[in-house]
């Protein structure tokens, strides 16, 4: 393994990303905050949630959840395709780098920056409600995992994106929808019957949900359920994006 | 003595183009390697098949004796590559992307740091280390990649047309500078548009054509093999060259000067025939030049033209 050369693609990815901590963290941060302040006021005392927690604290992990989701697939798939789109790519694929290597350096610096999101939204929230953690094992693994399925997920849309307009799409017309819909705002409990039903097939659901149940306890899937769903996609889009890397489509022409 | 590079019945399409036809040649190590031919003759597709950039159809390739498929590693290790397009990291100053490749090389510490000073200052970068790519002329860019391909000392260095859109002091000092990595023990690997320079710096040179090697052989050998030489003429007068004294003008000089350069066959054609001819003619010879084959004329043989 090329330890030096992987450690090497990690710190420029790092790099990358916090050479412009303005676009990539700051400002998720500030729209996670402006979502706190508007939902957090209008809805509050509106919305029936768990017993003994405000829907404020309700709305913070969804929140810190949600930028983890839009910002690790940000980070992965913007990278990846303005490399391809520069030329600059090449550097890299002229390495002697496994593909493992190259999408674990990938992966990892994504899942940093949703990390470094959700804390900053996280120290931020408590200026709102003070936040305490119930089962912080469980609330990093799904923290770990969520975000890399997303940074996965980005590094595949990157090798398939042609133009930045094909991301903004796949960001637009996935990401956001799906990251919304499941659950940052509301319990699925609150939900009509059907829609709830159908949000047990959406991964984000999980995601979120399982986040949640780190911080109160209790959330509307079980813990373990949470972990299996988010932790099988996870190995398939990892799959996936393994394979496409191997075959060298789009990138290895 | 194991080839520098060795491409075995390399083919490669793109859709219905064949870029390259079953390729097969040798790099010998320690050789200055012209790689020559037209636009689209797939020099920088053989290249980059070699590099690991572009997957091959068929055939199979080898770098100091490792594949680049199942050693890539060890291949990727031995080998430097100036791409042809000036690409860049926009993130990253000249010496953060220099840091960067070594890393990826599995390089790093004060070596690395000394490696890279020597070769900012061999390239003439020393002022522009903690400059930007985007804020470089195209010059200064050619000169990063060519830093960037050595970073990691590769015995094998190969630069895709690292003169074309050069000014000639820079062409100069590239010369100058690639030569000095021949006589270090480097094997290089050269493609120019620029015949001299190819005649210049090369010790061997394969023409490839519409992706086949049209011809593979050591530059004195290639140019010793040419039947052709040289006849210019500079005549005044007024005169009608005959029918088959006509068929030997390789050129005419601008109007008005009165050169007429002659293409002879070395056995076939005599210099005595082609002056007795012009003076037949109605000209009269004021002075007579003999030029020996170039590149340029070998390649143009070969081709049918384009350079
Ligand atoms: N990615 C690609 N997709 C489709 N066709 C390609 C691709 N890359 C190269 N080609 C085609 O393959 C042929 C060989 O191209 P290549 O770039 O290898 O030529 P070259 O000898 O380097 O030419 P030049 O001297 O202009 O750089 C050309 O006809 C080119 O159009
Ligand atoms: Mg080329």
């Amino acid at each position: 393994m090329n330890r030096v050369g992987f450690v090497t693609l990690l710190r420029k990815e790092i790099r990358r990303f916090m050479k412009v901590v303005g676009q990539t963290v700051t400002s998720p941060v500030i729209t996670s905050v402006l979502y706190l302040v508007v939902f957090g006021q209008v809805l509050k005392g509106r919305v029936e949630v768990y017993e003994g927690v405000s829907y404020l604290a309700f709305l913070i992990p969804g929140l810190m959840m949600m930028s983890v989701i839009q910002n690790s697939f940000a980070n992965t798939s913007s990278s990846v395709t303005q490399s391809k789109i520069n030329g600059n790519l090449v550097f890299l694929l002229l390495a002697p780098l496994s593909i493992f290597e190259i999408f674990a350096a990938f992966v990892l610096a994504a899942v940093l920056r949703g990390a470094l999101v959700a804390s900053c939204l996280y120290a931020v929230g408590w200026l709102f409600v003070p936040l305490p953690i119930a089962q912080p094992l469980h609330l990093l693994a799904m923290l770990f995992l969520s975000s890399a399925c997303l940074a996965a997920l980005g590094m595949i849309a990157g090798i398939l994106a042609d133009k930045f307009e094909h991301l903004a799409a796949f960001q637009n017309y996935f990401i956001m929808p799906f990251s919304f819909l499941s659950g940052v705002f509301y319990s699925i409990h609150s939900l009509p019957e059907f829609w709830a039903g159908l949000s047990h097939f959406n991964p984000f659901f999980y995601m979120i949900d399982g986040f949640r149940l780190g911080f109160f306890g209790v959330a509307d899937a079980p813990g373990a359920l949470s972990l299996g769903v988010v932790g099988g996609f996870l190995m398939l889009v990892s799959g996936i994006c393994l394979g496409l890397l191997h075959t060298g489509y789009k990138l290895r022409p | 003595m194991t080839a520098a590079i060795d491409i075995d019945a390399v083919s490669k399409r793109y859709g219905s183009l064949q870029a390259l036809g079953g390729v097969s040649f040798e790099i010998p190590a320690g050789s200055f390697f012209g790689l020559l031919g037209p636009n689209g003759a797939g020099k920088s597709t053989l290249i980059s098949i070699i590099a690991g950039l572009v997957r091959k159809d068929a055939g199979a390739m080898r770098v100091m004796g490792h594949d680049t498929v199942s050693a890539y590693r060890q291949a990727r290790q031995n080998l430097g590559v100036v791409p042809q397009e000036l690409v860049y990291d926009p993130f990253f100053t000249i010496e953060e992307m220099l840091h960067i490749q070594a890393g990826y090389f599995g390089q790093r510490g004060a070596d690395v740091q000394g490696w890279i000073n020597e070769l900012l200052r061999a390239l003439d970068l020393e002022g522009k280390r903690d400059a930007k790519l985007r804020a470089l002329s195209g010059g200064m860019k050619r000169r990063v990649l060519i830093a960037q391909a050595l970073v990691h000392k590769p015995p094998v260095v190969i630069l895709d047309e690292p003169t074309a859109g050069v000014d000639v002091e820079l062409r100069r000092a590239l010369w100058h500078f690639t030569r000095r990595l021949h006589n270090e023990g480097h094997t290089i690997v050269l493609t120019t548009h620029y015949l001299e320079e190819a005649e210049a710096l090369c010790d061997r040179i394969a023409i490839l054509d519409h992706g086949q090697v049209r011809a593979l052989e050591d530059k004195s050998t290639m140019l010793g093999r040419h039947p052709y030489r040289f006849v210019r003429i500079k005549t005044s007068g007024q005169g009608q060259l005959s029918g088959p004294l006509e068929a030997l003008v390789s050129s005419h000089g601008e109007a008005g000067s009165g050169d007429i350069e002659f293409r002879l066959h070395k056995d076939k054609d005599r210099i005595g025939d082609v002056l007795d001819g012009v003076r037949e003619a109605g000209f009269r010879l004021e002075d007579i030049r003999m030029r020996e084959p170039s590149l340029e004329d070998v390649f143009v043989e070969m081709t049918g033209g384009e350079a």
